[in-house]
């Protein structure tokens, strides 16, 4: 188990790397640079202007050298500071990733609520009228754009109805937890409908599949119930497929949704890292990409854990022994 | 196959799901009449005034600063923080010589003797001093330093009097709008080290220090990124402002900018920083009865550069055909309803130096093809013109990919311009290529559609004097894409910072003007409008059409 961990932290520190090099590098090759965006915008800027703040935010310098300048105070906790919100890089994104958690944790946990008990009813009747109706309802989920579906939930709601407001995360002035749900409500909305369908599918294909195994036949030849068929038999397995999308979505979950927080004027790391690498704002877009990605791999670590815990016929000692 | 505890399952389990959405939902709180929601589509990187130009920060400082001097809304030049402007007339502006012999200017300013930061710190001469010293200072990560660097001393006459002695004598003396006083009494201790100024400067760190304003309102609240809450100032001299509290929120795309505004979560859109024309002419058609549409055109200067070391375009013939072909009338009637004005140079008709018997250019399709032969494209097939040599017309114009509005001015300069035979081709990149690579290094081959913004008597020497071509071997300064050479226009650009006599000067604008629209360094296309949309019983906002944006009257507006 110790040889497993150590070695997935090794592998981890390795992709943390190249990613961060390979992000970099990326936003280095993409033309102009920040001063370059402030001439853009500011016409009494000469080039003597853009010479010197170039020279003093580093610019001038190659950008292997800025590369190994920033991974150097990385090293030492310093992450920098934002050119695009003007506060050390950390604060912002401190700022950032629990309205992020907030909003998609919700939208994750409400859309496996949704998700699993109807997947699971659509495998019980498969080809019946409420799986095809089930089937819409996913593929309409999947294939809305959502943008679209953003602006339609804001113009029935908060337009029309006048029931929920149009944006942001709180009502200037206001406190409260109501307060919060209330303006959370549409962007949960938008992010459960638009990942409720393929969650339903893959419980469903899942859940089929399972249900069509010998061992599930056999407790049902012995006259075990649906309900017990179901919920000590089929859905431990089923679930592990599940399992790999959620673990997959995992980095996403902070890294936002972009187009959601977009929308409805949310302030989540989406929209940051977003910004950032438009901006040319290297120091966040980095640390915002790295948080996603050590997240995504914490995400697929938990789901290797979590495939141990479904399928006992799987074992860490053997994974590592393979090695 | 499912049995009944399943199906109670289910039922509970999404009837416990719709109970949770269900008891979030209820009708939001909305703001008072003294309070005024106003929604910009940008959000401030920064707050030091001097640290960077945005559009959105000068927006927001308009209302919690004054600058020395500004341009009015009938785009004269006016004193907001100061007594009375400089001239020679009153004794306040001297010609000197500068310490190396050079011509150079002594201007006089007194500050407001009322004027006090909102911590009731009275502004002082002191303050002017700190600002020059820091705008100096190479590493302070002030943006322009020109107008610092051009002031070689400053003497105190008292408190609120001082004399700036400038090293060039220029005829634009008068206006100081880009000192950006910084209260001295917070700002120094962090200037203490001018490197890490920009990181450790109160604007970033005490945002809401009310020391660090002095405008009818102070800021009281910042979310980076969502909005800012201001305040009314204390201590503020002027008129009492009529609304307690002005929210400015961010929200960066414009059809939830328009629905924020349906739904009442906003009351009114800003022009600076808001929507474009068409789309605001599309939300016209829905509610023109619940707000008051007005479009200002201003200093937004909308135009195809062409790339004059292409030798097709290097032929004047060509450019004025080019002119002569697109029906510029047209396209502000069918795609803007009239509001963006057609240009006929790159100064606005509302400018006080504009020449109105500057040559223009009306549609006029047979003078097009007229000179298109004479420029030896006579040779027509299948409706495209080639010349003797078997070339064919084919041109390329360039714009912002993404960018509605010039997407459709593109397509249909396109079919105008095949209907005297030439063949255009489009060719869109992002923003951030297009500028940063294409347009900054001279990568077009032929023409790119973009916009100028500038200042009321702008002179125009970074984009049309013939040392401004960006070069690898300037390392690409200066913003003479065309790639324009011309020493009468030099000369003219030369002579009108200099000679201020009013007659002569007049001429000068005149000339250059004159001159530009006979060259064709560029195609002019038209001056880009504001759409402002504010509700009805919102009075008082008067939009300016220049960089001095509405809200530096924000004490004049009012709830009716």
């Amino acid at each position: 188990m110790f040889r497993y961990i150590a070695g997935r932290l090794l592998e981890s520190i390795v992709v943390l790397l190249v990613v961060s090099f390979a992000v970099y590098g990326l936003i280095g090759l993409m033309p102009g640079d920040p001063i370059d965006l402030m001439v853009q915008g500011d016409p009494n800027l000469t080039p003597e202007d853009a010479k010197r703040l170039k020279a003093l935010y580093g610019l001038d310098q190659p950008i292997i050298d800025r590369y190994l300048a920033w991974l150097g105070n990385a090293a030492q906790g310093d992450f920098g500071y934002s050119r695009n919100h003007g506060q050390p890089v950390l604060d912002v994104i401190g700022s950032r990733i629990g309205n992020t958690i907030f909003l998609l944790g919700i939208s994750l946990i409400l859309s496996l609520a949704i998700a699993i008990p109807i997947g699971i009813y659509a495998a019980l009747r498969p080809y019946s009228p409420l799986d095809y109706a089930i089937n819409m309802f996913c593929f309409a989920g999947i294939s809305i754009p959502p943008f679209w579906l953003a602006l339609l939930l804001i113009i029935l709601f908060s337009v029309t109805l006048g029931w929920l407001p149009a944006g942001g995360m709180a009502t200037v002035g206001a406190s409260g937890l109501l307060d919060r749900l209330e303006h959370a409500v549409l962007p949960v909305a938008a992010l459960t409908i638009a990942s409720v369908g393929s969650f339903t599918r893959f419980m469903r294909a899942s859940m089929i599949q399972t249900l069509r195994q010998d061992y599930i036949r056999t407790a049902r030849a012995k006259g075990v119930s649906t309900t017990r068929v179901v919920t000590h038999h089929a859905l431990q397995n089923a679930l592990i497929p599940l399992v790999t999308v959620i673990a997959l979505s995992f980095g996403t979950l902070f890294s936002g949704a972009l187009i959601t927080e977009t929308m409805f004027s949310w302030l989540g790391m989406g929209k940051m890292i977003y910004d950032a690498i438009l901006g040319n704002d290297y120091n966040l877009a980095l640390v915002g990409l790295m948080i996603a990605t050590v997240l995504t791999l914490a995400g697929n670590f938990l789901a290797d854990i979590g495939y141990v815990w479904l399928d006992p016929r799987v074992t860490i000692a053997s994974r590592a022994d393979k090695r | 196959m499912a049995d009944k505890p399943i199906r109670n399952f289910l039922r509970y389990w999404l009837g416990a799901i719709a109970l949770v959405c269900g008891l979030a939902i209820a009708p939001p709180a909305f703001a008072a009449k003294d309070t005024l929601v106003i929604g910009i589509s940008q959000f401030p990187r920064n707050f030091n005034p001097n640290i960077e130009s945005m559009l959105a920060k000068s927006y927001v400082l308009a209302m919690a600063r004054r600058q020395i001097t500004i341009y009015d809304p009938n785009w004269k030049l006016i004193c907001l923080l100061c007594t009375e402007l400089p001239t020679y007339k009153n004794g306040r502006a001297k010609n000197e010589k500068t310490a190396d012999g050079k011509d150079g200017i002594a201007v006089t300013y007194s500050l407001l003797p009322q004027a006090v930061w909102g911590d009731g710190t009275p502004i002082t001469v002191k303050d002017v001093l700190f600002t020059w010293q820091a705008g100096r200072h190479k590493q302070s990560g002030f943006g322009n330093s020109e107008l610092f660097e051009r002031i070689t001393s400053i003497d105190v006459i008292d408190d609120k009097t001082f004399t700036l002695h400038v090293n060039k004598r220029t005829c634009d003396f008068a206006g100081i709008s880009g000192l950006e006083l910084l209260p001295a009494h917070i700002e120094e201790a962090n200037f203490a080290e001018p490197v890490e100024y920009r990181k450790r400067s109160a604007y970033e760190t005490d945002t809401t220090n009310p020391g660090l304003w002095y405008g009818p309102y102070r800021i009281a609240e910042v979310v980076s990124g969502s909005h800012i809450v201001l305040e009314r100032n204390p201590k503020w001299w002027g008129q009492k402002p009529a609304f307690k509290r002005i929210i400015v929120k961010a929200i960066e795309n414009t059809a939830a900018l328009t629905a924020n505004l349906l739904s009442g979560d906003i009351d009114y859109i800003a022009g600076e920083l808001g929507m474009t024309v068409d789309q605001a002419l599309a939300f016209e058609k829905r509610a023109k009865d619940k707000f008051d549409f007005e479009y200002k055109s201003g200093l937004i200067y909308e135009h195809i550069d062409v790339n004059l070391d292409n030798p097709v375009l290097a032929d004047i013939r060509m450019r004025r055909a080019l002119l002569h072909a697109i029906d510029r009338n047209a396209i502000n009637q069918q795609l803007f309803a009239g509001h963006q004005p057609v240009a006929h140079g790159q100064t606005n008709p509302l400018d006080t130096v504009y020449n109105p018997d500057t040559p223009k250019y009306a549609y006029d399709p047979k003078q097009a093809k007229a000179l298109l032969d004479a420029a030896g494209w006579s040779v027509i097939k299948q409706g495209i013109r080639h010349n003797a040599k078997g070339e064919r017309l084919q041109l390329e114009l360039m714009t912002t990919a993404g960018n509605k509005s010039r997407e459709l001015v593109q397509q249909v300069i396109q079919s105008q311009l095949k209907q005297v035979g030439i063949d255009l081709r489009l060719r869109n990149e992002p923003a951030r290529v297009f500028f940063g690579d294409t347009v900054s290094q001279r990568k077009f081959p032929d023409m790119v559609m973009y916009a100028w913004v500038s200042a009321p008597q702008n002179i125009p020497r970074t984009t049309l004097y013939s040392t401004q071509v960006p070069t690898p071997e300037n390392n690409w300064s200066g913003q003479n894409y065309p790639g324009y050479r011309n020493p009468v226009m030099d000369k003219v650009l030369d002579d009108v910072e200099t000679v201020c006599e009013d007659a002569p000067q007049k001429k000068l604008w005149h000339d250059m003007q004159r001159l530009y629209a006979e060259d064709l360094p560029a195609l002019p296309l038209y001056f880009r409008a504001n759409p402002f949309i504010m509700p009805k019983w919102l009075k008082g906002v008067t939009p300016t059409g220049h960089q001095f944006t509405s809200p530096n009257w924000v004490e004049t507006w009012t709830a009716e």
